[in-house]
């Protein structure tokens, strides 16, 4: 499980480091350079609330 | 006294009366003071660590930058690199300092490293990095109050209301003072910052993508990362260095640190990229202004957002907006004298004087805000130039402080206090020369080719600093003297 956790946590690292450098197509009336830097955002945010679910260092009584 | 003075004023009294209410039913301890009294559940550790990415910067600084140099700014202002940091990073630092009373980023040094002197350092360090923060937040406050009020209050009157303001709450609630009032004022910067984003390039151009069209025919490569220069491993090494440096300054550790849970740090991790997001409105602000607004130059491209929102709306409105961005100056700033005057009294001045009590040090800390705030104050009037160079360095600064904190969390430290001595030293030293003569990888190495001359100088002083603080620890390891007290807790 442990495993799972590390890989799902460095994906958006690399991918919120990638630069996809073009201004067509427009997506969401965004430059692509823009959207994408935009969907990594949400992306990382999406992984990071899974990885939060499935770490077992969440699970007892740590509070 | 105009329609904007009044609505600026009416904040700025209730922010102050939210802050000085906050303190309600705690005895004000040094930990209570200090960190909340670890109290802080995810929803108030959100508005204050989210409160400290939504400062001056999100308002002025991200328009700006959009209006000036376009996407390479652009995208960096919305860096989600440091959340995934912060998932692995916080949880064991909190740990620690929860099993070890750590109220302070110096504290956490002194302790993991069983050493008040290298506290001493980070704390210098810190003062050093943190009084051209609070400088730039000040004289960001001065310039919204001003334009927003149509020059009917100069910078230097708002710049001091407001220092009183925030004094009066933060010696009276400390923590809780800064995590109340962070709520407000993320509300109000939400809604401002995305109303305008929203309104600007609808009612200017019809549209997000009629905005950016004209401005790509306006201004060619604008829109994409340029070849060299603010190219992309520029962007790269730059969200690198910047994320490092994030949680290494003391009023974000003290926002850790007033956690209840590291489940509720790993949460926010999740949470915050959201959050971010909103950033995007503001660029939106800066990218409509292009084509609308030209040719502000130099400090100028910060007003930017003001000069649309003035010729947009009425003057109540444009007071509002004055009000959140007032906020935005106001808030981290109080979250950073809280920070700092903990670490002046019980980092420096109990190594001192080692027999002050806990409560002594209480009432030191907040004796210590007003006259830091006055510091503050004279070096916001006085400073000059020599202010926004030091601002300049206060990331690299801190970078610095990474690697001694990083490896202390490892199971068996491979650093030693010398070490840890060695590598901030040289680090911090590197920073000023390489800022001070403007040396880039540019100048030492002409020859090499762009992507690796466009690399951010405080990333390959990191690496340097790494380097010798290493170096060092394995030469000063010898004798096998084992640090391990109190480490232990710490896996």
């Amino acid at each position: 499980m442990k495993k799972v956790v590390y890989v799902l946590s460095v994906v958006p690292a690399i991918g919120s480091l990638v630069v996809i450098n073009r201004v067509e197509p427009y997506v969401l009336g965004m430059p692509f350079v823009l959207f994408w830097a935009i969907l990594w955002v949400c992306l990382t945010s999406m992984f990071l609330i899974i990885t939060n679910k499935i770490d077992p260092e969440n699970r007892g009584g740590e509070e | 006294m105009n329609a904007a003075l009044l609505v600026i004023l009416f904040f700025l009294v209730l922010c102050t009366w939210l802050g000085v209410r906050a303190r309600k039913g705690k005895v004000m301890s040094l930990e209570q003071w200090a960190v909340g009294g670890r109290g802080f559940g995810s929803v108030l550790i959100f508005f204050l660590i989210a409160g400290e990415m939504f400062t001056t910067y999100t308002f002025l600084g991200a328009s700006g930058g959009a209006y000036s140099s376009g996407i390479p700014t652009a995208l960096y202002a919305f860096n989600c690199f440091y959340f995934v940091i912060a998932y692995w990073l916080l949880p064991p630092i909190w740990k620690y300092a929860k099993a070890n009373n750590v109220i302070s980023q110096s504290d956490f040094y002194t302790k993991k490293y069983n050493s008040s002197a290298l506290g001493v350092l980070v704390a210098v360090i810190s003062v050093i990095s943190i009084i051209p923060y609070l400088v730039m937040q000040l004289k960001g406050l001065g310039i919204i109050v001003s334009e927003t009020s149509y020059g009917s209050i100069s910078p230097n009157v708002a710049i001091v209301v407001g220092v009183i303001a925030i004094t009066i709450y933060v010696t009276a609630s400390g923590m809780h003072g800064a995590a109340w009032t962070a709520v407000m004022k993320d509300i109000m910067i939400l809604a401002v910052v995305v109303f305008m984003g929203i309104y600007f390039p609808l009612h200017y151009y019809g549209g997000l993508q009629p905005m950016f069209e004209a401005i790509d025919t306006a201004k060619q490569g604008f829109l994409i990362f340029p070849e060299q220069g603010l190219s992309i491993s520029w962007f790269i090494s730059a969200t690198i260095m910047t994320a490092l440096a994030f949680y290494m300054f003391p009023h974000m550790l003290a926002g850790v640190f007033s956690a209840k849970s590291p489940k509720s740090l790993r949460w926010n991790a999740g949470i915050m990229p959201i959050y971010q997001v909103i950033i995007i409105f503001s660029l939106f602000i800066g990218f409509s202004a292009i084509l609308q607004v030209p040719n502000l130059k130099g400090p100028d491209v910060d007003l930017a957002l003001f000069k649309m929102a003035k010729m947009s709306f009425d003057p109540w409105f444009v007071g509002v907006i004055g009000a959140a961005g007032a906020m935005a100056a106001l808030i981290p700033s109080s979250l950073v004298l809280t920070a700092m005057a903990t670490i002046l009294s019980k980092n420096v001045y109990k190594v001192w004087k080692p027999n002050t009590s806990d409560d002594q040090l209480a009432k030191l800390s907040r004796m210590l805000v007003p006259v830091i705030a006055l510091v503050t104050l004279y070096f916001t009037f006085n400073g000059g130039n020599s202010i926004f160079t030091l601002y300049l360095m206060a990331y690299s600064f801190m970078a610095q402080l990474f690697p001694a904190l990083f490896f202390s969390l490892w199971k068996k430290n491979p650093v030693t206090v010398q070490g840890a001595f060695a590598g901030m030293i040289v680090g911090i030293l590197l920073v000023i020369y390489s800022t001070t003569s403007d040396t880039t990888l540019a100048t030492l190495f002409p020859s090499l080719p762009h992507v690796i001359k466009d690399l951010d100088v405080g990333l390959s002083v990191l690496l340097i600093n790494i380097a010798v603080t290493l170096g060092v620890s394995a030469a000063s390891r010898k004798p096998a003297i084992e640090m391990e007290e109190g480490d232990s807790q710490v896996s």
